[in-house]
């Protein structure tokens, strides 16, 4: 199998789903001519044009809804908004709509829309091209939001989410657009959206973590073995619905927990996987379950030594497997 | 209207609906579907008032514009996007008094939401409604989606989409006439102007005296027409229907409308309106206009407007009683259509 990046799996993906399915089309700023500010689209315009692949007014809230129309009407759109942190003029597309169509309509009406988000901290990107944005949006059902970690996942995932028919909010970390490798199939299959996968098995404790922030903890936990401290690794891979399952066996068998997430730690995704584990698994804990998340301020700052105070690294996640595994 | 048709009414006023290519049964059908929506609006505050109801929103003094303007379409092809005054424009497209009423009492066989949503939340995909919600606005993009792929699709479909003033203050209608303006898209945008959001009067909404100016900004023609004058809230209709369908891109239609009742059951709109004002908009009630048009026109005798009021009673008692005697949606089913179901057909 060939080794691709990330951000190639996820262009390979927008033109296998294109070619398979003429109802597929792609919506967005500069996802045409330029490709997308990440390149995600590159090529889609050349072999769909102008009417499939669809360079849109700078006007996020519409994008959704738009896309919304669409698929309520016979396509399937894949919505890319160009940073997750630019996505919030659409909340209400698609928190009131596109995530409540189906049930308010008792079943008549779905929105098989995938809006994708980069998202995430990266080099010098600051308040406002760096915001983790899935708790705001996992907490809503009628969505379903991913975040893959692998070149592998997010091909397959993304082509399981255009085929899903239900809205899925599809977030990928921008930090693994050209730093993860992986290989990947160069036809069509896909990764189911729903389960989660143990990435590292271990015995010791139990870390959760999703996205870029799994590449970092692998990291850690890779350390952490050659001080003895034998980390299980869980990829969550889809945020909402939750694998329950996967996360309370492994807790099951390791007694201890720790979420990473790089979103500022108040409310963010692992309060909801910390609270699962505390009423689920409560008789096979021999520590408090941890939270590593961002600090609480309100974005990442610029600055470089600013950056990496607010940043989870290797050696944060390494110093919270430590204090977790002496409790 | 122009001179031609001012000419043609001074000449012979029977004519004015057949210059418009309207038969006589069109407007005597488009006088019973006006009747039928503002029968039902009434037995549904009735009903609310008597506690069988919970809340009513609904349109009184919209209809003539609604039915005027829903006429052209095609009731089975055509896509509409409704908001919660579009009682006259869903019956017309093919809802009965009976489904909305399955609504206001919130049953399980509702076929807006299966008893999901307050009552005024249509949506029917067997006559292609999309399901409404509250927030103002939201569907103008819709709208815009549903004519995009229209047009990819090449489905031949026009899209309508209605709306109140106040929703024009909204970014999402904004960007939904600027996308549709760009792709040139087959969609009616349709304003009811009755110069209120709730409470908040026209002059403090908007800086601009007719919302029609503003489709020079998304480079697509903008219409008004008086929504008392059913028969030129059709031809306005019409022209925009025709150009749609040639591909010719779409129209803005702002119809000023009187809102003859308060905004909803939870609202007092003598709170907020003079006497005078209320006295005023009763004399532009579309129902009264344009049964004097048909009168005038010898199509409206008396005993034909007790013959289709006799018809809409039984109609609407009907309905009342069929909705009354359906089941209540039950509670166990409340978990359901979070997503779709695994192996039931895709929506």
């Amino acid at each position: 199998m060939p080794e691709v990046r990330y951000i190639d799996a996820i262009n390979q993906a927008h033109h296998l789903a294109m070619e398979h399915d003429d109802s597929v089309i792609v919506m967005g700023e500069d996802v045409g001519a330029k490709g997308g500010v990440f390149g995600a689209t590159m090529g889609l315009l050349e072999k769909f044009g102008e009417w499939r692949v669809i360079d849109t007014p700078l006007a996020e809230s519409s994008i959704a809804g738009v896309a919304i129309g669409m698929s309520v009407n016979g396509l399937r759109p894949i919505a890319e908004f160009q940073f997750a942190d630019f996505i919030h003029p659409a909340f209400n597309q698609i928190v009131s709509e596109a995530a409540r169509m189906r049930y308010r309509s008792n079943n008549a009406f779905g929105c098989p829309v995938v809006f994708r988000a980069p998202y995430g901290g990266s080099h010098g990107t600051a308040l406002y091209h760096s915001q983790s944005i899935e708790a705001f949006y996992a907490h809503v059902p009628g969505l379903k939001v991913v975040a893959p970690s692998t070149p592998y996942d997010a091909k397959g995932m993304l082509l399981a989410a255009v085929q899903d028919p239900d809205p899925v909010l599809f977030l990928e970390h921008k930090r693994m657009y050209r730093l993860v490798r992986g290989e990947v199939p160069g036809g069509e299959y896909t990764v189911p959206i729903g389960p989660a996968v143990v990435r590292r098995e271990g015995t010791d404790l139990s870390v959760f973590a999703y996205g870029w922030m799994l590449h970092e903890t692998l990291q850690a936990a890779e350390t952490a073995s050659k001080e003895g401290i034998n980390a299980e690794v869980v990829d969550l891979r889809t945020l909402a619905p939750l694998d329950k399952d996967t996360i309370l066996k492994s807790v099951a068998k390791t007694n201890r927990a720790l979420i990473v997430y790089e979103d500022n730690r108040f409310l963010g995704y692992g309060a909801e996987v910390a609270a699962l584990i505390a009423e689920e698994a409560f008789e096979s804990l021999d520590a408090p379950v941890l939270r590593l998340g961002g600090p609480d301020v309100p974005g990442v700052p610029f600055a470089k030594k600013l950056e990496e105070w607010f940043s989870i690294s290797q050696e944060k996640i390494l110093a919270a497997i430590r204090k977790l595994a002496a409790y | 209207m122009g001179a031609m048709s001012a000419k043609t009414k001074a000449k012979t006023q029977e004519s004015e609906h057949a210059a418009l290519g309207l038969t006589d049964d069109d407007v005597l059908e488009m006088y019973y579907y006006i009747a039928l929506a503002r029968a039902l609006d009434d037995r549904m505050w009735v009903l609310q008032r008597a506690g069988k109801a919970m809340f009513v929103i609904s349109g009184p003094g919209h209809e003539g514009c609604q039915v005027a303007a829903m006429w052209p379409m095609d009731k089975k092809k055509d896509w509409f996007v409704p908001f919660y005054r579009s009682v006259a424009a869903c019956l017309v497209k093919g809802m009965s008094p009976a489904d909305l009423l399955l609504g206001l009492f919130a049953r399980a066989n509702d076929p807006s939401s299966g008893g999901r949503q307050m009552p005024g939340h249509y949506g029917h995909p067997g006559v292609k409604i999309l399901s409404t919600s509250s927030p103002v606005g939201t569907q103008y993009p819709h709208a815009a989606g549903i004519a995009y792929a229209s047009t990819l699709r090449k489905t031949g479909e026009v899209t309508m989409v209605a709306i109140g003033e106040g929703g024009t203050s909204q970014g999402d209608w904004h960007e939904a006439l600027n996308f549709a303006g760009v792709y040139k898209l087959p969609c009616l945008f349709i304003v009811e102007n009755n110069e209120y959001a709730i409470s908040v009067p026209l002059r403090k909404q908007m800086a601009v005296g007719s919302v029609a100016v503003r489709g020079a900004g998304y480079g697509m023609p903008g219409v008004s027409a008086d929504g008392s004058d059913v028969l030129e809230c059709y031809r306005v209709a019409k022209e925009a229907y025709d150009r749609a369908r040639r591909g010719d891109g779409p129209t803005l239609i702002e119809f000023r409308v009187p809102r003859l009742g308060s905004h909803s059951s939870d609202d007092q709109q003598e709170r907020y309106r003079p006497k005078e004002e209320l006295e005023r908009v009763r004399q532009r009630d579309p129902l009264k206009t344009f049964g004097a048009y048909l009168q005038r026109a010898g199509l409206l005798t008396d005993a034909r407007k007790q013959e289709i009021a006799d018809r809409i009673k039984r109609e609407i008692d009907q309905a009342t009683d069929v909705a009354d005697a359906s089941p209540e949606p039950d509670p166990t089913t409340g978990a359901r259509y979070v997503f779709a179901e695994r192996g039931a057909a895709d929506a």
